[in-house]
């Protein structure tokens, strides 16, 4: 998620102060992702350290105003103008699961995938609820949140198809006398394993 | 209608309902003791991957073939103690099929095609003609009454099927793949008009059958079935807790 960029795109729009950056994230993204304060300020910690933003005024209530530099604003224009790379750092937890689930013994992948199914359409036709008992869109507000709607809705579809296509890709190895379960492997080296019964103070 | 339909919210019930095709060594067994209700005002949606049994159940649920062991009750009556003709007349007055090719025909035109039950019915093409028109105003073409299929659109050839499933008050909408044929954003607008049927309050509810996961969002209930078996159900829950903080 692109909290730092994000604030900075907001920044971009003229000075706030952290709780007001807050309230502006949460409206933009219909509160989708809450954030805290705490994490508001070590991300403008990190923007200041950066050079992308510098303290501004301090108002009657003493509220500290932060405003973007102009290394800031080329860093909002070069996030909107380029597209999110999903890499494969990025931890999908569904995906670890089931590779790791394919090989253990006595799983029912099946079950897995299916129980992973369900929660998820589960989650499809709330958010589908949801959408088709919103009217048309009547501000920005709104429609910035169908937006995130939308995402949400088609992130859940992508996923899936993708636990049909796992489980049809399984079917077919299954049948093909593929897929069997991992043993551990009692062949690992036992070279630099420190043995059970060595106290590091010895 | 006969009185039994307003007795019970509940319009259709299978209860160990098993479908096998073919006897002995080669059978298949396409449905194994599947219990599913439909109720008033309800859309049930069925998951399954290809060969899992899913229009064999709709076939069933809808009389078109007995299952081998089992019950199917569509409004109170127990389709097994229907006589041929009775069980035509059931299917007739009280059943509507939408399957992924429309299913229209082509020398009728839009109204035609939806008064047709109704004249097999019994009814004079002149009196079948107004709840034809209400029917293909629900499903937004009243304007395209007197189009033939060829002169309209998949989605609009879709929504004749529709309107044609439901004309004359038919209650139960057994729907195999009706967005199968169309691009995303028209098979929402059928969805659309399925699912606003079935709020309408008039007492209809249907089943719809489809592998595709954001038209199968639109209903209350989703089963999956694999091997025949439902394994599995999801229920929308009333309030959402996922989009609790969500709401503008
Ligand atoms: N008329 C039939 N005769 C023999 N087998 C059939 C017939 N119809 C369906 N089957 C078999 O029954 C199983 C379920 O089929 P079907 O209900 O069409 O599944 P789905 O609609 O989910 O793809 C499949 O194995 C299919 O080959
Ligand atoms: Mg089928």
């Amino acid at each position: 998620m692109s909290v730092r960029q994000s604030l900075l795109a907001i920044l971009n729009q003229g000075p706030c102060y952290g709780y007001q950056l807050r309230a502006e994230f949460d409206r933009r993204t219909g509160s989708t992702w809450p954030l805290n304060v705490g994490q508001i300020y070590n991300t403008l910690d990190r923007l200041e350290r950066d050079g992308l933003v510098q303290k501004a005024d301090i108002d009657a209530d003493g509220q500290n105003y932060v405003e973007i530099t102009d290394a800031g604003r080329a860093e909002v224009a070069e996030w909107l103008g380029s597209p999110v790379v999903r890499t494969m750092a990025t931890r999908d937890e569904l995906a670890i699961k089931l590779a790791i689930a394919v090989t253990l013994p006595g799983v029912d992948i099946a079950q897995v995938i299916q129980v992973q199914r369900t929660a998820t359409m589960r989650t499809l036709q709330e958010l589908t609820r949801t959408k088709n008992a919103t009217a048309d869109p009547e501000s920005s507000e709104q429609l910035a949140w169908l937006l995130v709607i939308d995402s949400l809705i088609f992130a859940a579809e992508a996923e899936v198809r993708w636990l049909d296509h796992s489980e049809s890709r399984l079917t077919r190895a299954r049948a093909a006398g593929l897929a069997d379960p991992l043993p551990l492997n009692t062949d690992v080296p036992k070279r630099g394993r420190p043995a059970k019964t060595v106290q590091a103070n010895a | 209608m006969t009185g039994h339909a307003a007795d019970s919210d509940i319009l259709l019930q299978l209860d160990g309902v098993s479908m096998q095709y073919g006897r002995g060594e080669t059978a298949i067994t396409a449905l194994a003791g599947v219990d599913l209700s439909v109720s008033r005002g309800e859309l049930v949606a069925v998951m399954g991957a290809s060969g899992s049994g899913k229009s064999t159940l709709l076939t069933v649920a809808g009389g078109l073939t007995p299952p081998t062991s089992g019950e199917v009750v569509v409004e109170g009556h127990w389709l097994s103690q229907l006589s041929a003709r009775e069980l035509a007349t059931l299917r007739r007055r009280s059943l509507g099929f939408v399957f992924q090719d429309f299913n229209l025909i082509p020398s009728l035109t839009a109204l035609e095609n939806v008064s047709l039950p109704l004249e097999l019915d019994g009814w004079t093409s002149k009196k079948a003609h107004r709840p034809a028109l209400d029917a293909l105003t629900i499903v937004e073409l009243g304007d395209r009454a007197g189009h033939f299929p060829s002169d309209l659109s998949g989605g609009q050839q879709q929504r004749v099927a529709i309107a044609r499933a439901v004309v004359g008050g038919r209650s139960l909408i057994l729907a195999d793949e009706p967005t199968g044929a169309l691009d995303s954003t028209t098979g929402e607008l059928v969805l659309r008009m399925l699912r606003s049927r079935v709020d309408a309050g008039a007492g209809a509810g249907g089943i719809l059958v489809t592998h595709d996961a954001r038209h199968a969002a639109w209903a209350d209930r989703i089963v999956f079935l694999r091997d025949g078996r439902i394994v599995d159900e999801s229920r929308a829950s009333a309030v959402s807790s996922l989009l609790a903080g969500l709401q503008a």
